[in-house]
C-alpha cells in the first residue's frame, strides 16, 4: 500500500479502467486542460489519445444523450462535471432515458454510462455552485448512486461503476480530493451496494456518507476519548442501500443517528430513518435522529455559511443529548478548523 | 467628467460631443474596478469565484450606454462589467463581493449573483445559459404590458452551445420579441479553446442568423462601432422590429475565475494574450482623442482620479460595511 490523495485515487481508477478495457471513454468539459478536473484526469489524454480522451461543448444534456447512445453499442462512458450543479441541464437525459432504458424495453438494452460529479463547499461557492442532490438521484429507479468518502474507496467503487451495467452516478464531494490514505495499486474493485464499518462500539449508530463521513470520523474520536463508543458505517454507496449493514449495527446499538451532506427534507437520511422505523420500531430505545443541511439554499458570503454547515461539534451535541451525557461540543468545536469556509490549507480559492 | 454612470444613462449629452469620452470613461471605470479587485483578491476577503472582465469593457461599457435605464439586461458568471455598464451600483457590488449585508443580494449571492433592479440589472447567475430565457421572458412581459423597452441578454461563446440558447433564440425569433442579445466571444469556455467545442468554420452570428434572429458581429474592442451598431439596432428593436444578435470578439485577459494571469499554465500561449493586449480596447480610444486633441492628458488624469476615487469609496464601503448577521441565512426562502 501506499499513501495518496482522493484526486489522485480518482485519477489511477480512470488509468485503470482504460487500460484495462478499450471500451471505456472519458469526456467532459476541461477534462484534458490543465488542470485536468483537480487533478483526477491528469493525463490521460497523453496516454490514452484524443478518442478516448475529450473535451466537450458546454452542452450537458446532449452530451449525456450522446453518452447513452454510445454506450448501447458497447462504449463504457465516464462523464465529468466539476459541478453537480451543472448537470441540473442534463436531467431529461439521465431520468427519461438512462434510467429507464433497460425496463422499458423489457430487459434488451441497458445503459452502462458512469457520470461523476463534484459537489462544490466553501468558499462562496453558493446557491447554484454548491448543492447536494443524491437523493434526487437515489429516488429515481435505474440509478445507481455512490458516495464514496476515503481514496481506496474512491478507487475500488469508481472502477466498480465503470464497469457496471447500469447507469452509475459517482458524487465526489470537492472538500475529499485532497483527503489522503491508503490505496492500493494496480486493479482494485470495491463492490456497489456495500458499506463500510469505520468505527466499531456499542453505544450509537452513525450512518454517514462521502464528507459527513469525515466529520463523524471527527466527532467520534472525540467521543471515544470520553468513553463513547460508536458504530460508523459508511455507505459509500446510497443506492442500492447496504440496509443490512444498517440493521445488523442498530440491533446492537438501539440508537441511529443519520447524516446527510443535503438539505433535510427528503434527504436520503429521511430514507433510512424510515425504514428505520419500519423495520427496527422493536429495537430502537429512542427516536432516530438526523443531521442535516438547512432546507434553505447555501447560501454565498461566510458569514451566512457558517451558520448553514453542520459538523463535528453538532454530532456531538447530538450524541450528548441522544446518550444524556454531556460530550463536550464545544471543545469539539474548538477543534475543527478555522476559517470555516475552506477544507484545508491547500484550498486557495476560487473554486 | 464625474458624471457617474448613473446620472449619464439618460443623458442626450453624450450622443454628441461626449461621446468617445464618456465611452472612455465608462470603460476605464470597469476596467480599474476590476484592477482594484484584482489588486485586493489574494487577501482572502472576498472569499468567492469570481470572474473578471479585463480587455472586455468596451462591449459592457458601449452596450449598458446604448440602453436606457428603463431597458432590463441579464447576464451569467462574467458580470461584473455588464452590472456596471448597465449603471449598477458600484457600491454594493463591492460590498457583495465581500459578502457583506449591504451587497446587492444581501451576501447571498457573490460575484455570480448580481442584481439591480432601479437600472433594470435583473439579475445575473453563474449557471451558463441560464438567464438567456430570462431574458427573453423580460421580452415578452414588455410585449405583453406594451411600451418601448428591451431586454438585454449577455452571453458567452460557451453559453450558444447549449440547447436553451436555441430554444429562446427560436422563442423569441417566433414572437419577434424586444430582445437584444449580446455574444461576446472570448474564444474560450474556461481552458476550453473554440476548437474542441464547435466545428471549424462555424459563425455564431451567422447561425444565430438562420434561427430566424438578424445577427451581425463586430470588432468587441472597438467600442464606438459596438456602441453605434448597437444603438441603432436598440431604436429598431425598440420600434417593434423583433430580436437582435451580436457577435462582438474579444479576449479575457486574465484567468477564466480568478486575479492571476495563467498564460503560463498551457492552454494558451503568450503571443496569443499579447497580440489581444496590443487591442487594448481602453488604449485605443484614448491613443485616437488624445492623438486628436480632443483629449489632453490632465483631462485622462482627472478622469482617472475621479473613478479611483470612487472606486476607493466602494471598497472602503465594503470593507466598513457589517457582515449580514446569521440568521440571514434562513431568511428569504419565501416571500410572505
Ligand atoms: C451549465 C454549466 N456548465 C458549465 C459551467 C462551468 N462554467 C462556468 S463559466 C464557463 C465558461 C462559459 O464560457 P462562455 O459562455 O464563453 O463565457 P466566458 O467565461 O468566456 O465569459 C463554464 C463552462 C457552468 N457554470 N454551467
Ligand atoms: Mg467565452
Amino acid at each position: 500500500m501506499r499513501v495518496i490523495n482522493f484526486a489522485k485515487a480518482i485519477n489511477e481508477a480512470l488509468a485503470c479502467a482504460m487500460e484495462a478495457d478499450q471500451r471505456v471513454i472519458c469526456y467532459g468539459l476541461g477534462v484534458d486542460d490543465p488542470k485536468g478536473i483537480f487533478g483526477t484526469t491528469l493525463g490521460l489524454q497523453d496516454r490514452f489519445g484524443e478518442d478516448r480522451v475529450f473535451d466537450m461543448p458546454t452542452s450537458e444534456n446532449a452530451m449525456t444523450g450522446v453518452g447513452i447512445g454510445a454506450s448501447m453499442n458497447d462504449i463504457r462512458p465516464v462523464m465529468t462535471h466539476q459541478r453537480l450543479d451543472f448537470f441540473l441541464l442534463a436531467m431529461d437525459q439521465l431520468v427519461n432515458n438512462a434510467a429507464k432504458w433497460y425496463y422499458m424495453f423489457g430487459g434488451q438494452q441497458s445503459v452502462p454510462i458512469t457520470i461523476r460529479l463534484i459537489l462544490g463547499r466553501g468558499w462562496g461557492q453558493g446557491p447554484t455552485h454548491s448543492q447536494n442532490l443524491q437523493s434526487w438521484f437515489a429516488h429515481v429507479p435505474g440509478l445507481k448512486v455512490v458516495m464514496p468518502t476515503t481514496p481506496a474507496d474512491a478507487k475500488g467503487l469508481l472502477l466498480s461503476s465503470i464497469f457496471d451495467d447500469n447507469p452509475v452516478v459517482f458524487l465526489e464531494h470537492r472538500w475529499l480530493h485532497n483527503v489522503e490514505g491508503d490505496v492500493p495499486q494496480g486493479d482494485f474493485w470495491v463492490p456497489i451496494g456495500k458499506a463500510h464499518l469505520l468505527e466499531e462500539g456499542d453505544d450509537l449508530t452513525i450512518v454517514s456518507m462521502s464528507y459527513m463521513t469525515i466529520e463523524a470520523l471527527h466527532a467520534t474520536a472525540h467521543m471515544k476519548a470520553l468513553g463513547v463508543g460508536c458504530d460508523l458505517i459508511d455507505l459509500r454507496t446510497i443506492m442500492p442501500l447496504d440496509w443490512e449493514a444498517i440493521a445488523v449495527s442498530v440491533r446492537k446499538t438501539g440508537r441511529l443517528l443519520v447524516l446527510d451532506t443535503a438539505s433535510e427534507t427528503g434527504s436520503f437520511a429521511g430514507e433510512v430513518i424510515a425504514r428505520s422505523a419500519m423495520h427496527l420500531f422493536d429495537v430502537l430505545k429512542q427516536a432516530p435522529r438526523r443531521i442535516a443541511m438547512p432546507d434553505f439554499p447555501s447560501p454565498t458570503s461566510p458569514a451566512l455559511t457558517r451558520g448553514y454547515y453542520r459538523g463535528a461539534a453538532d454530532i456531538v451535541r447530538v450524541t450528548s443529548e441522544m446518550l444524556g451525557q454531556d460530550l463536550k461540543p464545544d471543545a469539539a468545536e474548538k477543534n475543527r478548523q478555522s476559517p470555516h469556509d475552506v477544507p484545508g490549507d491547500w484550498f486557495k480559492g476560487p473554486f | 467628467m464625474s458624471l457617474t454612470a448613473r446620472e449619464s444613462l439618460d443623458n442626450p449629452r453624450v450622443a454628441d460631443a461626449g461621446l468617445a469620452r464618456e465611452l472612455l470613461y465608462r470603460m476605464k471605470r470597469i476596467r480599474m474596478v476590476e484592477e482594484a479587485i484584482a489588486e485586493r483578491y489574494p487577501e482572502g476577503k472576498m472569499r468567492c469565484p469570481t470572474h473578471l472582465s479585463i480587455g472586455q469593457e468596451a462591449v459592457s461599457a458601449a452596450v449598458g450606454m446604448a440602453l436606457r435605464a428603463g431597458d432590463f439586461a441579464v447576464s451569467g458568471h462574467r458580470a461584473h462589467g455588464h452590472y456596471l455598464g448597465k449603471g449598477g451600483d458600484l457600491k454594493k457590488m463591492i460590498a457583495e463581493i465581500y459578502g457583506k449585508a449591504t451587497g446587492c443580494s444581501g451576501g447571498k449571492g457573490g460575484s455570480m449573483h448580481l442584481i439591480d433592479r432601479d437600472v433594470g440589472f435583473m439579475g445575473s447567475t453563474a449557471i451558463v445559459a441560464s438567464t438567456i430565457p430570462v431574458g427573453v421572458g423580460l421580452g415578452l412581459s414588455i410585449r405583453l404590458r406594451g411600451g418601448d423597452q428591451i431586454s438585454t441578454v449577455f452571453l458567452g461563446d460557451g453559453a450558444v452551445e447549449e440547447g436553451v440558447f436555441f430554444e429562446s433564440a427560436n422563442f423569441a425569433a417566433l414572437k419577434k420579441l424586444p430582445v437584444l442579445f449580446v455574444c461576446e466571444n472570448n474564444f474560450y469556455s474556461v481552458y476550453s479553446p473554440m476548437r474542441v467545442r464547435q466545428p471549424p468554420g462555424r459563425s455564431i452570428h451567422a447561425m444565430v442568423g438562420s434561427l430566424g434572429v438578424p445577427s451581425e458581429s463586430g470588432d468587441g474592442n472597438d467600442v464606438v462601432d459596438v456602441y453605434t451598431r448597437v444603438r441603432s439596432a436598440v431604436e429598431e428593436i425598440r420600434n417593434g422590429a423583433g430580436p437582435r444578435f451580436f457577435e462582438f470578439t474579444t479576449y479575457r485577459w486574465r484567468e477564466h475565475c480568478g486575479p492571476n494571469f495563467d498564460n503560463d499554465i498551457g492552454y494558451r500561449s503568450q503571443d496569443e494574450f499579447l497580440s489581444w493586449k496590443s487591442k487594448d480596447p481602453i488604449e485605443r480610444l484614448e491613443g485616437q482623442l488624445v492623438g486628436t486633441g480632443a483629449l489632453g492628458k490632465e483631462d485622462i488624469g482627472r478622469m482617472e482620479a475621479d473613478i479611483r476615487h470612487e472606486v476607493e469609496q466602494a471598497f472602503a464601503f465594503a470593507e466598513s460595511s457589517p457582515f449580514p448577521s446569521a440568521d440571514e441565512t434562513f431568511t428569504h426562502l419565501y416571500k410572505d
